[in-house]
């Protein structure tokens, strides 16, 4: 700790004036005698995060930092800080109780340079707060992908003016680096590997994604939206991302919303609009490197009782400047790898572009919906609407210009940081 | 006969010692020790005491619980389930003040009101916990030579709004906790139970019920939950407070909703299960609230099907759905998310999320029983 509060000092004195008569140390269930030499830690971590006051800084010593029940802050303008997310671990190997590892409640929150590992549910949940940064910080379930993992990495949902930079997110059981419900978000400079969902922005409105690297995850970035939840998202930009060999098994928990992602997806929008896609290294995904759909190809359940207010059509999408190698040679899906045999042939690959054509009935123009200027890139549209039946690729429809995003500007504390 | 009546209380906000600060825990210390009070005593925010006792608001005396005259026991139609604790609810209010009556908000307190709950168990010889009691809800009842306390949580009306505090027993006195506790007890049936003590931040994830604000009121101490026989007497909790001068503001009794009593057999299905459901759940799962993010609303005033989660696929609920597609299926519970959120004790998929280590079976079925009477199809 930075600096130690009255009220914590009050205890620890208390502790050493009372002997065993101090609270909270009955169990011990939080030490586990191999972590024993931050066993003060542990002790000191929680007292610090529920007796913080406004402007501490918490520090994480180098270490394993072994967790039985999960960690709590509700206190704005905290920062905690470790030393390096190699050195400065929270294991919550064997929690017994709380469905995340740290779940924080607070805006004007920094978290840097630690790792959050093995928590039973979600790694790190930001759930409300304004100006939040998370850097430099591994969420990883160490076994590797497994459908019994936690479900999200790094989980800011209803968030404003949020930074995610420089993490890394390994094996989520549903998305590595989850945006849910957020405003003006930026990620970049991440590494999201072995989780179904590598990234995912999903009913965000703002977001950039630039300079991540998405490898071996079933799907690697992923912008959607959902129903039924209280904000409908629009306005992402994904560029000069590294996103490749996004060829992961999908271990998702059969029900949840990436369940339905086919392994080998680059690139996937589903019900979102204006989201821009450029400057991209796309390689070997092998479904397709990138692809655009609607609410109706997800596999979701509920499909004919999506709410009259939702928007299930991907619209005003943009697509240029990124480079493809490889891909969409094995897709993930019974049903679109008999298309990709069926349009090209046993060894011929889908193009790099799929999309499933499905388009609002009642839109007042035919489009557009989808513009690619992407040199030699093809989009093919399956026609999933009819189906598949007049499947084709058609670029002269998708040569169109949407108007440019602006880029995102973080605010206030993190405007020093863009 | 219905006029205010005023009856004895005790001093109002007394501050039962100061010192200066560098001196507190010698002095807490000292308190703690030497100061028996017979009295409720009221603490600043800045001087919680270590031990409960000091507040004065029970004594244990001859393996019985005492209460001074001035604290209120009450109950709750319909409670949260807490791993089939019994719990000891207490009200304490300052002389001369009154609480004032809202119809579907906790009920605004008075600086210097303390309400307590006091989590128990059965004991057997050998310490064993049991999960079933006929405990009649009279705290003279409680004999403490077959009974285990566990902890008490306090909330306190400060100036600046509630505090939650919570101290664990033992050994005859509770200790004030500020980060909580995992306290594994032995269970009659030769299991264990991994009883979870809050942490301060924990208690504000259920009485934090506008997400955003994150201020934290009471959760129970509603017009609709406490409208019911006392324990105790039998008379209306709210009627009695009414007479006594306790409670202002309240319309006459055939206006004050009534939460129904999820336990009573013969009671409405569909009012027993929404009472359950939003005590148990409604805390978060409102449009104000912590899970305001799923979409899934449970609290009373919900009434949008969708949002209560019929046909409603889940959004980020990881392997908490179950493998199932729907929140609720109506007619097939064994297909509904809800109904298997509640029937596992897996943190990552369990519902609540904190509070339960066992499945409430009862409720459980109370909830099944509804989702199976619901009709309608998931197309």
């Amino acid at each position: 700790m930075h600096r130690p509060h009255l009220l914590s000092f009050t205890i620890a004195l208390l502790m050493f004036g009372c002997g065993g008569e101090s609270a909270s140390s009955s169990s011990g269930a939080d030490i586990s005698p191999a972590m024993a030499s931050s066993e003060a830690f542990v002790q000191q971590f929680r007292e610090a995060l529920e007796s913080a006051e406004p402007g501490d800084i918490i520090d994480v010593p180098a270490g394993v930092h072994s967790f039985k029940r999960a960690l709590t802050l509700n206190t704005d303008g905290v920062t905690i800080r470790g030393k390096g997310m190699d050195k400065s671990i929270l294991s919550f190997k064997g929690q017994i109780s709380g469905a995340e590892g740290l779940s924080v409640n607070a805006s004007d929150f920094v978290i840097e340079d630690l790792a959050i590992e093995d928590t039973i549910g979600d790694a790190l949940k930001v759930n409300e707060g304004e100006n939040i940064i998370i850097r430099h910080i591994r969420t990883e379930w160490t076994n590797g992908p497994d459908v019994n993992n936690g479900a999200y990495g790094i989980y800011p949902v209803q968030t404003v003016n949020t930074l995610i930079e420089g993490s890394v997110a390994i094996a989520a059981s549903d998305a590595g680096i989850y945006v849910g419900q957020s405003k003006n978000v930026i990620v970049r400079n991440n590494r999201a590997e072995y989780n179904v969902a590598g990234i995912e922005v999903e009913n965000t409105i703002g977001a950039d994604v630039y300079d991540n690297i998405a490898t071996n995850n079933t799907g690697g970035i992923l912008v959607f939206n959902m129903p039924q939840i209280p904000q409908r998202g629009h306005s992402t930009r994904v560029y000069n991302n590294q996103v490749s060999r996004n060829n992961t098994e999908n271990f998702a928990a059969p029900g949840t919303a990436v369940s339905g992602v086919p392994k080998g997806s680059g690139i996937l929008v589903n019900s979102n609009d204006n989201v821009e896609i450029f400057n991209n290294q796309l390689s070997d995904n092998d479904t397709a490197n990138i692809l655009i759909s609607s609410y109706f190809s997800a596999n979701y359940a509920g499909q004919k009782n999506l709410a009259k207010e939702f928007d299930p059509y991907p619209e005003y999408i943009s697509i240029y400047g990124n480079t493809f190698q490889g891909g969409g040679e094995k897709p993930g899906a019974d049903y679109l790898n008999q298309i990709r045999v069926a349009l090209y042939g046993p060894t011929g690959a889908f193009p790099d572009i799929i999309w499933d054509g499905i388009v609002n009935p009642e839109a007042a123009t035919d489009g557009p919906f989808i513009c690619v200027n992407n040199s030699e890139a093809k989009l093919l549209n399956l026609d999933a609407g009819n189906n598949f039946e007049g499947a084709q690729v058609n670029m002269a429809v998708h040569d169109c210009e949407v108007g440019k995003l602006p880029a995102i500007v973080l605010r206030g504390a993190l405007a020093n940081a863009s | 006969m219905f006029a205010l009546s005023t009856k004895p209380k005790a001093r109002l906000l007394k501050r039962p010692f100061t010192c200066a600060r560098w001196l507190i825990p010698l002095c807490l210390v000292i308190l703690g020790a030497c100061h028996r009070s017979p009295e409720v005593q009221f603490f600043g925010d800045q001087e919680y005491p270590q031990k409960l006792s000091a507040w004065g608001l029970m004594q244990l005396d001859n393996q019985l619980i005492r209460l001074p005259s001035e604290q209120q026991v009450y109950e709750l139609n319909t409670p949260l389930f807490t791993d089939y604790a019994l719990k000891l609810r207490t009200l304490y209010l300052p002389v001369d003040t009154s609480i004032s009556y809202r119809a579907t908000d906790a009920f605004d307190f008075p600086v210097g009101s303390i309400i307590s709950k006091t989590f128990f168990y059965p004991v057997n010889s050998s310490g064993a916990i049991a999960l079933q009691s006929s405990w009649n809800g009279n705290p003279h009842d409680i004999d403490l030579s077959v009974h285990r306390l566990i902890e008490t949580r306090l909330l306190v009306r400060q100036p600046q709004g509630w505090d939650a505090l919570s101290y664990i027993w033992r050994n005859g006195e509770a200790y004030l906790s500020i980060i909580g506790d995992l306290i594994t007890l032995p269970v009659d049936d030769g299991s264990e139970l991994n009883y979870l003590v809050p942490s301060r931040n924990q208690c504000a994830g259920c009485h934090a019920e506008n997400h955003t604000h994150g201020t934290i009121h009471p959760i129970g101490l509603k017009a609709r939950h406490l409208n019911r026989p006392h324990p105790i007497h039998a008379r209306n909790q709210l009627l009695n407070w009414q007479q006594s001068g306790d409670l202002s503001g309240a319309p006459q009794p055939a206006l004050i909703p009534r939460n129904a009593r999820w336990g009573e057999n013969n009671g409405d299905l569909n009012l027993r299960a929404r009472a359950y459901l939003d005590i148990n759940c409604g805390h978060c799962h409102n449009p104000r609230g912590a899970a305001d993010t799923s979409g899934l609303m449970l609290d009373h005033q919900a009434s949008d099907p969708a949002h209560l989660g019929v046909c409603k696929p889940p959004i980020a609920s990881g392997r908490g759905s179950g493998g199932h597609l729907y929140d609720i299926v109506p007619g097939n519970p064994e297909l509904s998310i809800l109904a298997y959120r509640m029937s596992t004790t897996d943190p990552a998929a369990m519902m609540p999320e904190l509070g339960r280590a066992r499945v409430h079976r009862e409720g459980l079925t109370l909830i099944e029983d509804w989702i199976a009477s619901l009709s309608g199809v998931c197309l």
